[in-house]
């Protein structure tokens, strides 16, 4: 019987090994061993740890990886600031169809693919676009515009990208809220303001913080915003990635960039869980 | 007893079958855009009865996918010349043609010749080549009539509308336009770091007039169709393109050289569908089929008599872009040596990052 059982189990598991290990683990081992290679030759490798000392010695590397993370970091903040008075009406104040309606409103964006939402802007924001025509036209400027090109236009590429994935755990957690609990905060002579901060937003950390990571990891390893949106100063570091691999056939400096990203976001994602007081299993399930 | 030989003749009869539906192979193409249009795949298909798969694709791309798979996926691969020898030293990714199976008095013999010289690696031929164009300059002659060399391209008076790539043609360019020979210093990676590092300083330099680099061709198009860029370094066929919709902007060949390329033929090294690939190359070299891909692609073939099915606006565009001098001038990319790509990719990401 036990015996049964523990077969079951091993076969009930085996789906979700076999994802992690043939589609995560087994690639990632690759690539650390690649990223511990050495060209020293034609075809000729060694290992060592080069491709490490290169990021930690080129100041670019590390200033490119800054970047993208302070922005990225920044970008998830102006998500959250954005989203969770969306995320508070549609969950707390709408009601039967107008909720449904809001709610609809945050996916219709993401019916058309990312390439063709980041293209729109495009052709909003450049010079000869819908935005600086209509400014021209209205008398407000007297020449061209160009908006597009620039870390502002990345940066509202990137909010507009990851808005539905704040949305939804926000309105989840605020829709488990008791109005009860708020109304009683009411009573017992709270402001508008303390009541939001001792019972709804405590209420919706884990909500904030969830959402602030896949925001987060979105971002960070967005490639198509900032490469389309972004301008001659705005290196990204999955660009980076990109062109290692691809462009320069360095595919040793290329996966030792993808460990650090790797590495680099779970600490942040640590830090931030640790900041909160949250734990993983709390956020995500 | 008599079941058994019924077994084996039906195993026999199998095989046979098997065999001969292999002749009809399936060739999975990897190219680039316009290179394999619709009609001419059409009438492939008709006359062998291969079918044709196609994968579109760039150089760095090319390799790439040639390299994660050893060689793998596709039958028949079209990377410039240049990026033979270096990719196949290095990752073994191709394999030797077999000239016995091509019509060689289909191609231009100085191309074919030129092409079998540069894809020789110890002792194998490993392309042919397919069709050749350069890069230059796509000037708006109402707005920028002083751009005749990719260094006007600095230019402060046309600060905000000039574009090109951050790839490696900038930087051969660039060292050409200041005077000196990238090509000469390939083999010596001191020298060549040294050309790259003064081209380095220029670009950063010429960075305040830049106002985006440009990374996909129909971006860039775009751009200068719309007038936001007046200038820009990019393909011939471009600027025609261009010239067709408006008459001022026109590809210029810069005063220190056009740089030429030829796509070429190879076939991967675990392409499965050879007989398909031979093929394929001998059906695209005729003339008149040859005539159908340049009105796709814009540019011309190595395929000797193509030119008298060209269409008279292309070579009308085509002299007006290049005078027989501009033609002696243009530079053709040898044999990247495996590892300058490593040189130029470190200066591609100052200049990039440069404030």
């Amino acid at each position: 019987m036990a015996a049964h059982a523990r077969i079951g189990f091993v076969l009930l598991l085996m789906p979700i090994l076999l994802w992690l290990v043939l589609l995560i683990i087994i690639p990632h081992v690759d690539m650390l061993l690649i990223s511990l290679r050495e060209r020293v030759g034609v075809g000729e490798y060694r290992t060592s740890l080069a491709n490490y000392v290169t990021i930690a010695t080129e100041p670019l590397y590390m200033r490119t990886f800054m970047r993208t993370a302070v922005m990225s970091v920044l970008a998830t903040l102006i998500t959250l600031l954005i989203a969770f008075p969306v995320s508070y009406y549609i969950a707390k104040m709408a009601r039967g169809r107008v909720r449904s309606v809001l709610f609809l409103l945050c996916l219709i964006p993401f019916w058309v693919s990312e390439l063709v939402r980041t293209f729109g802007w495009m052709i909003l924001l450049r010079e000869t676009g819908v935005i600086s025509q209509f400014l021209q036209w209205a008398g407000l400027v007297s020449g061209p515009v160009e908006m597009l090109y620039n870390d502002a236009a990345i940066m509202v590429g990137l909010v507009y990208t990851s808005m539905l994935f704040m949305v939804v755990p926000l309105v989840t957690t605020l829709d488990s809220l008791d109005d009860s609990v708020i109304e009683a905060g009411y009573d017992l002579g709270g402001s508008g303001w303390s009541v939001m901060r001792e019972i709804v937003i405590p209420h919706a950390v884990p909500g904030i913080v969830s959402g602030c990571i896949v925001v987060f990891m979105l971002s960070l390893g967005n490639y198509l915003t900032p490469t389309m949106l972004g301008g001659k100063d705005s290196l990204w570091f999955t660009e980076m990635i990109y062109s290692q691999f691809i462009v320069r056939f360095n595919w040793e400096l290329g996966a030792a960039f993808g460990f650090m990203l790797l590495f680099a976001s779970s600490v942040i994602v640590w830090g931030m869980l640790r900041l909160t007081g949250q734990t993983l299993e709390r956020t995500m399930g | 007893m008599k079941n058994l030989l019924l077994t084996l003749t039906a195993g026999v009869a199998g095989t046979a079958l098997l065999a001969g539906a292999a002749q009809a192979d399936t060739l999975r193409l990897l190219t680039w855009g316009g290179y394999a249009p619709e009609n001419v795949i059409e009438k492939f298909e008709a006359e062998t009865g291969h079918t044709v798969e196609v994968t579109m694709s760039n150089n760095e791309e090319m390799i790439a996918k040639l390299r994660a798979t050893g060689g793998g996926g596709f039958d028949l691969a079209q990377p410039s010349q240049d990026r033979i020898k270096g990719p196949q030293e290095e990752f073994g990714i191709y394999k030797p043609i077999d000239l016995s199976k091509i019509d060689a008095d289909q191609f231009t013999a100085s191309m074919l010749e030129a092409t079998k010289a540069n894809s020789t690696v110890d002792g194998e031929v490993y392309a042919v080549p397919h069709i050749w164009g350069t890069s230059g300059l796509i000037v708006n002659k109402a707005e920028a009539e002083g751009v005749k060399d990719y260094t006007d391209l600095c230019n402060p008076d046309l600060e905000g509308k000039v574009s090109y790539r951050l790839k490696r043609p900038t930087l051969i360019a660039f060292a050409f336009s200041m005077g000196m020979d990238p090509f000469e210093a390939y083999g010596d990676e001191d020298a060549y770091t040294e050309i790259m590092e003064k081209v380095e300083k220029k670009l950063i330099e010429c960075k305040p007039v830049v106002k985006t680099y440009w990374s996909g061709g129909d971006e860039l198009l775009n751009l200068v169709r719309s007038g936001e860029v007046v200038a820009a370094m990019a393909w011939d066929t471009g600027g025609w393109k261009l010239n067709a919709d408006n008459a001022d902007i026109n590809f210029v060949a810069p005063a220190s050289g056009a740089l030429g390329w030829i796509d070429t033929f190879v076939l991967p090294a675990k392409g499965k569908a050879d007989d398909a690939a031979y093929d394929w190359i001998n059906f695209v070299m005729q003339p008149e089929v040859a005539a159908m891909i340049t009105e796709s692609a814009g540019n011309f073939t190595a395929s000797k008599g193509a030119d008298e099915y060209a269409s008279d606006t292309l070579k009308a565009q085509y002299q007006g872009s290049f005078s027989p001098e501009a033609v002696d001038n243009i530079k053709w990319y040898p044999p990247v040596p495996a590892g300058l790509e490593a040189i130029e990719g470190g200066i591609l990401d100052r200049v990039k990052a440069a404030q």
